[in-house]
């Protein structure tokens, strides 16, 4: 469960986040929309604990990201915008590498990464090299690589940036178990259809504030709109007015 | 601890991973023993010639001359007879770089000689070219010493003691061993150690800081629940590894370019056996510290991979100024020098070289010193992964 209240940061005269608050439930995909520059990374970045808000404070499973990241990055899992995949190492090393990171012992890491590549069905890349890898494909290692802790929360900036068609499916799937599965899923996306088809919540935010939020129904509700890109579009225009 | 160790695991992986990596590290820890033997080799091969083999030099009015002739001639400097006829044409020759040098016999020699008087001989040589002035001295001293022969032998003949007319015996006594001849030659030992062991600490270090973070995985990496200081001290030790390893690769190769190069010749003697290189070895050890200090800490300020290889580029330069200073101002070692990097293990590997004994306390010194000063480095790389610029 990710809670945020009243978070703002600046970068220089930018404002990247201003008074974003929100609430994201374990067993619920929490979709974060919003167009390039809206300050979805960042928001990302602080609940990761990568960098710190100026102001406000964010919890995840209660525990302050600002007061004890340490504790917080043990409990989720995160897919950044790149893949980041060490080319020179196999999906397989990847994995355990981060696994080991997590506090696990060697046997142990060795274990969870095997579950983790048959979880994911990625098998046939465990043991080739990460530089040989397709997008997609860095991609699911990736995924892969921050699930082998098998964390409560699961954060993924534009996880499906770039994908084609089987393997954003592939990744639906994944996203979809984890709910099942009574996760935390947190991603952001500017695709809104494919928000519209995995999120229960949405959180549609614009010039670094909350445009608008609530269940895809409830923000058909409130804009009027018959569709949610419709309703995207008018959210994100009367937040720029409102400026 | 556990992370720092698992960090240092697969920052060696992949680096080993690495075929260019590894190649170009053992490349620049070949590269100094390589040259120095090449160079050495050179070198002591053309003292040997040089200074045995029979020269042959054009003598004009070598007729005039005989018994110089013949004198030269028992020290192995040939007339070349008839080679010229007039000095003007040896002249010539000469100024061409044709001839390195010649000699010319005055027509008067014989006379002036019988006569007791100065007999005229020129050496005919052009000062500015360094290549013939190992001939010329030769000459020169073959002269001199068939000079004063002749000297002897007419005061002989007036019935004076030889001794009168030299006041002073000036008697050579060097004190130089073997090995301290070759301290000179073995000048540029630690320079090439340390551009060794630089070069093999440069990839990991460019690598695992903002190689990674152009690759975009420093991201995810600081989302793990790790300190940022184990992050950095993995990284760290990593650099040192590798920084070690070429260390070790370096003195060996230079102990086996030693052992093949006649030095003994040139009555030079370098003894790099197992202890020496275990010396030498110990004493360079504490740079692979400060090296992976000062790398890691250039190169977490940078922001790409290829600002990151230009600075590290000219940091790498840092630690050879000290020993370019002592090698062009000689000065003996005092404890205060000891305190400086890259100074203290020059003159310390210096002594090794020369077979004396090194001061316990020196060595402690220029250990502690250079530890503590990479240490430095090291909390300055920590200090910028804790900042949030580390990824923007």
């Amino acid at each position: 469960m990710i809670e945020a209240e009243g978070l703002t940061k600046r970068f220089g005269d930018v404002v990247a986040m201003d008074d974003v608050s929100f609430r994201a439930d374990d067993g619920r995909v929490t979709g974060l929309v919003g167009p390039n520059g809206a300050g979805k990374s960042t928001t990302l970045r602080v609940l990761c604990t990568v960098i710190k808000a100026d102001s406000g404070r964010a919890r995840v499973d209660g525990v302050d990201v600002a007061a004890r990241p340490l504790d917080v990055r043990r409990q989720i899992g995160a897919l950044p915008h790149l893949s980041g995949l060490y080319p020179n190492l196999s999906a397989r090393e990847n994995i355990a590498y981060y696994a080991e990171m997590q506090g696990m012992p060697r046997r142990e890491a060795g274990r969870a990464t095997r579950t983790v590549i048959d979880r994911l069905g990625i098998g046939d890349l465990s043991d080739r090299r990460a530089k040989g890898f397709s997008h997609g494909q860095s991609i699911r290692v990736a995924l892969a690589r921050a699930l082998v802790h098998r964390p409560q929360t699961v954060i993924l900036d534009e996880p499906t940036n770039g994908l084609d068609v089987v393997a954003t499916r592939a990744l639906r799937d994944v996203i979809l178990d984890l709910r099942r599965d009574g996760r935390c899923v947190l991603f952001s996306s500017h695709v809104m259809q494919e928000v519209a088809m995995l999120c229960d919540e949405l959180l549609i935010i614009s010039e670094g504030r909350v445009a608008i939020s609530g269940t895809p129904d409830e923000i058909l509700r409130e804009t009027g709109c018959g569709d949610l890109e419709d309703a995207f579009v008018a959210a994100i225009s009367s937040e720029r007015e409102s400026k | 601890m556990n992370a720092i160790v698992t960090v240092l695991r697969k920052e060696v992986r992949d680096t080993l991973r690495d075929r260019r990596a590894v190649l170009s590290s053992l490349a620049g820890a070949l590269f100094g023993p390589a040259l120095f033997a090449v160079f050495m080799n050179f070198t002591v091969e053309r003292t040997i010639d040089e200074g045995e083999a029979a020269i042959e030099i054009p003598v004009v009015n070598a007729a005039d001359a005989p018994n110089l002739v013949g004198y030269l001639g028992q020290h192995l400097i040939e007339a070349k007879e008839a080679a010229f006829d007039s000095r003007e044409e040896l002249r010539a020759s000469v100024r061409r770089g044709e001839t390195e040098v010649g000699l010319v016999i005055d027509k008067q020699f014989g006379t002036a000689l019988g006569e007791g008087k100065a007999a005229r001989v020129w050496i005919v040589a052009d000062r500015a070219n360094a290549s013939a002035q190992t001939a010329v001295a030769r000459v020169r001293g073959a002269l001199r010493s068939y000079s004063s022969l002749v000297g002897v032998l007419r005061l002989q003949l007036r019935g004076v003691d030889p001794g009168v007319a030299r006041p002073l015996a000036i008697l050579n006594d060097d004190v130089s061993t073997p090995s301290g001849r070759s301290v000179l030659l073995l000048g540029a030992f630690t320079y090439f150690l340390l551009f060794a062991c630089f070069l093999g600490g440069l990839h990991v270090a460019v690598d695992s800081t903002a190689g990674e973070r152009e690759r975009g995985s420093l991201e995810p990496l600081l989302t793990l629940p790790v300190s940022r200081g184990a992050l950095v001290a993995g990284k760290f030790a990593a650099t040192a590894f590798f920084m070690a390893v070429a260390l070790i690769i370096g003195i060996a190769a230079f102990a086996v370019a030693v052992d093949y190069l006649p030095l003994a010749e040139v009555s030079m003697d370098a003894d790099l056996g197992l202890v020496e290189c275990a010396m030498a070895f110990a004493v360079l050890v504490p740079i692979a510290v400060l090296g992976a200090g000062l790398l890691n800490a250039v190169t977490a300020f940078t922001k790409s991979f290829k600002e990151a290889q230009s600075y590290s580029g000219i940091a790498m330069l840092l630690p050879t100024l000290p020993i370019l200073l002592i090698i062009l101002n000689p000065m003996q070692p005092t404890i205060s020098m000891m305190l400086v990097p890259s100074l203290s293990q020059h003159l310390l590997i210096t002594s090794i070289v020369k077979a004396e004994s090194i001061d316990p306390l020196y060595f402690a010194v220029s250990a502690t010193s250079t530890v503590a000063i990479g240490a430095l480095f090291g909390l300055l790389a920590v200090w910028r992964y804790r900042s949030e610029k580390l990824l923007v």
